[in-house]
């Protein structure tokens, strides 16, 4: 009886070991090919075998000799910066309003701005466009970062999730001891939010540094280019010819991104389930 | 008996503040706030008055013009001496959004103007039951007080205002227009053609066939995506999680791997890694003897490749909820499931999968309208390819957000992909509001 169970447990753990493994192939495999192919030598997408046999390092330089890679990433990190501070402070205060306070209006807004927020960017970016160009904001960096910023807020219900979820007594005990709202919110509220806060500056730290459709339409000139717009026009222009540069700028563009999220694991499972659990 | 009650609070001789204060305010924004001896307040009112109707006199015709007739002198070439000069005309989009924004202002200043009414008429009454009015400061500090959250939200406000919902208003605009790239301003006047646009891609046989078949295949597309990418995650979820197993965190982090990595470099990746002639899937296959797969050229097949990318793309972020939520589902209902004798199956199916449903089914079906607008995916993986000769500028695999793009941007037939925009923003529209209203973050508060 005890034997069977036994047997029976070790040959779940086994089948399900075999899974994973499988599953972790099928899931590292399109990152460790990109990297190998970053090393191989030669240009090209086609290679006879699945493991290089020689490696070099000359795609990496190549990168920023021939083409202005050390220019798109400063441009990326910039504008991905920016629009994560500026983005994360819209989204944290519109949650923190629609959580705490109750107004007038204050659900028919609510629904107005999910509904915006299911909206593509894009179907407006004619408009967009017009707009910049009336405000001699094209080709400028600080066009794409407000724009990010302004468009952050409608993703807002993440926030008042997590903060519906902070006991309201304890904002209440601050206000009876006198303290104002900002105070409360600074001090009181935002310690008790790392999770959230985590969350929602890499979520904003991403799109921003990720979004490539509508960084191509404002940023024309090849100094003012982010990573995936160069990364794009890259393979669009010379596919088959180039493309182990390619890939040594995709490992370029994505290492620091990839590590940041791994590291921020634990914040990121956080941040989704109070935002799954409270719809 | 009411109406006594207030006649002998009020009799009618002391009435005369409210109504002479709000008679004011009608007549001139902040006058009946300077009658109640709210100066400060009255004389910024009034300075904003002055503003308004400046600007109703100076830009209002202008814009209403501008906006009914998009303008009316096309550029043109004009004999100056003995040479042709161009001479601009009338550039019907600018017009259209310095109209726009016009009547935005003029709205604001209407409904500043009502509430200055209703202020004025308010503090008269309070003036009658003897009460001293709030000086500007205790003004400030009432509004700092009790009008935070306005505050908190104005900017963010402003910003959606400016950036999305006026883009939105103005692409609206443009569907009954007749504005593609062959009227594209400043050469040419657009002109409103009501539902000009509508009728062709509905009724016109050609472009409807590519609009339903669109629109079928990106209900499919979202379907497919949406429950490969949750019950995938369900199942990693369910096999890390299970009891025994070691490393978890581990495995975790690797099946995270492509929710990591920049989603616009890994689907270029992907795009290499199924290419048909010499990507390496197709290689391996090659190598064990089976013939090449045309993943990405043939319809069918593009179809899938994209689901299976998705698939890929999406599952670990449904890994990772429905890991936060396993942990909260209570242990003793496991334990009393064991005493019961259940099997592993069906504790799984009775305790494991309800409980989690329970929680995630407002997010399905977000993800669900997430993916009709996944736009990054087929964009680029596939974008729209292979090629459909039945099709109006549309492939195999375009959802509709990609045939609207490659309307605009590549085929400058602005209005039709106005008229997609619409059609769109309707379906998620209703998509969204039914599920947001039933969610629990909205529900808690029907009893608060």
């Amino acid at each position: 009886m005890i034997t069977g169970k036994k047997a029976k447990t070790a040959f779940r753990l086994s089948f399900s070991y075999i899974a994973l493994v499988i599953l972790t192939i099928f899931c590292a495999y399109p990152a460790l090919w990109v990297l190998m192919s970053s090393f191989r030598t030669g240009d090209a997408l086609f290679s006879d075998k699945i493991i290089p046999t020689s490696y070099t390092f000359s795609h990496y330089t190549t990168l920023f000799d021939k083409h202005p890679f050390g220019v798109w990433y400063g441009n990326t990190m910039k504008i991905s910066i920016a629009s994560m501070i500026l983005g994360t402070i819209l989204t944290l205060l519109t949650g923190y309003a629609f959580s705490v306070f109750r107004f007038a209006g204050r659900k028919n807004l609510m629904s107005i701005l999910l509904v915006l927020g299911l909206f593509p960017g894009f179907m407006s970016m004619i408009a967009i466009y017009i707009l910049l160009n009336q405000m001699n904001l094209l080709n400028t960096h600080t066009a794409v970062v407000i724009v990010y910023a302004a468009g952050a807020p409608l993703y807002f219900l993440f926030a008042k999730s997590y903060f519906d979820t902070i006991p309201k007594s304890l904002v209440e005990a601050a206000r009876i001891d006198g303290a104002g709202h900002m105070p409360i919110f600074f001090r009181i509220v935002l310690p008790l939010s790392t999770p959230l806060i985590v969350f929602t500056s890499l979520m904003t730290f991403t799109g921003a540094f990720t979004d490539f459709i509508f960084a191509k339409l404002v940023l024309r000139s090849p100094e003012k280019k982010t990573l995936a717009v160069g990364l794009f026009d890259m393979i669009g222009d010379r596919f088959s010819t180039e493309f182990t540069t390619f890939a040594a700028g995709c490992v370029l563009a994505a290492v620091p991104v990839t590590i940041l999220f791994i590291l921020m694991q634990r914040f990121l499972v956080e941040g989704l389930t109070a935002g799954a659990d409270k719809g | 008996m009411q109406q006594l009650a207030v006649e002998r609070e009020y009799p009618e001789h002391s009435r005369k503040f409210r109504k002479k204060a709000a008679l004011l305010s009608a007549l001139a924004m902040g006058l009946g706030q300077i009658y109640n001896k709210q100066y400060t307040k009255g004389i910024l009112l009034l300075a904003f008055y002055a503003y308004g109707i400046f600007t109703a006199i100076t830009s209002l015709p202008h814009a209403l013009w501008a906006l009914a007739t998009l303008g009316e002198t096309e550029t043109h070439l004009k004999k100056v001496g003995r040479l042709y000069k161009q001479v601009m005309g009338d550039h019907s989009i600018f017009l259209m959004i310095e109209g726009l924004i016009t009547v935005f202002i003029m709205l604001v200043l209407i409904w500043m103007y009502i509430a200055s009414i209703k202020d004025a008429y308010r503090t008269g009454k309070l003036r009658e039951e003897g009460i001293q009015p709030n000086t500007f400061k205790q003004t400030l500090s009432f509004v700092a007080a009790y009008r935070f959250p306005h505050i908190v939200l104005a900017i963010p406000l402003l910003g959606v205002v400016f950036f999305t919902v006026m883009p939105i208003i103005f692409m609206i605009l443009v569907a009954f227009t007749d504005f593609t790239r062959d009227t594209m301003p400043p050469a040419h006047l657009i002109n409103w053609e009501g539902l000009q646009a509508f009728k062709e891609l509905l009724r016109n046989s050609s472009w409807s066939h590519t609009f339903y078949s669109v629109t079928i295949w990106t209900f499919v597309w979202a379907f497919f995506a949406t429950v490969t990418g949750y019950f995938g995650g369900f199942a990693a979820a369910l096999l890390v999680q299970q009891k025994g197993i070691r490393f978890r965190a581990f495995w975790r982090t690797a099946f995270i791997l492509p929710f990591a990595i920049p989603m616009f470099v890994s689907t270029l990746i992907l795009r290499n890694i199924f290419n048909g002639q010499f990507g390496p899937v197709n290689q391996y296959l090659g190598m064990l003897g089976i013939s090449k797969a045309p993943w990405l050229s043939d319809p069918l097949w593009a179809k899938i490749t994209l689901i299976l990318a998705n698939f890929w793309l999406t599952f670990p972020v449904s890994m990772l909820m429905i890991i936060g939520i396993l942990s909260t589902i209570p242990k003793d209902m496991y334990e009393a499931a064991d005493i019961d004798g259940a099997s592993g199956f069906q504790k799984t199916r009775l305790i494991t999968f309800p409980m989690v449903m329970f929680s995630m089914a407002p997010l399905i079906i977000m993800q669900f309208v997430g993916n009709i607008n996944n736009f990054n995916i087929v964009y680029l993986l596939t974008n729209g390819k292979p090629l459909n000769g039945d099709f109006q500028f549309a492939g195999h695999t375009d959802i509709l957000i990609t045939w609207l793009f490659k309307l605009s941007m590549e085929q400058g037939k602005y209005n039709y992909a106005s008229v997609i925009g619409i059609f769109i923003f309707i379906v998620l529209s209703a998509f969204a509001i039914w599920n947001v209203r039933r969610t629990k973050a909205f529900k808690e508060e029907e009893a608060s």
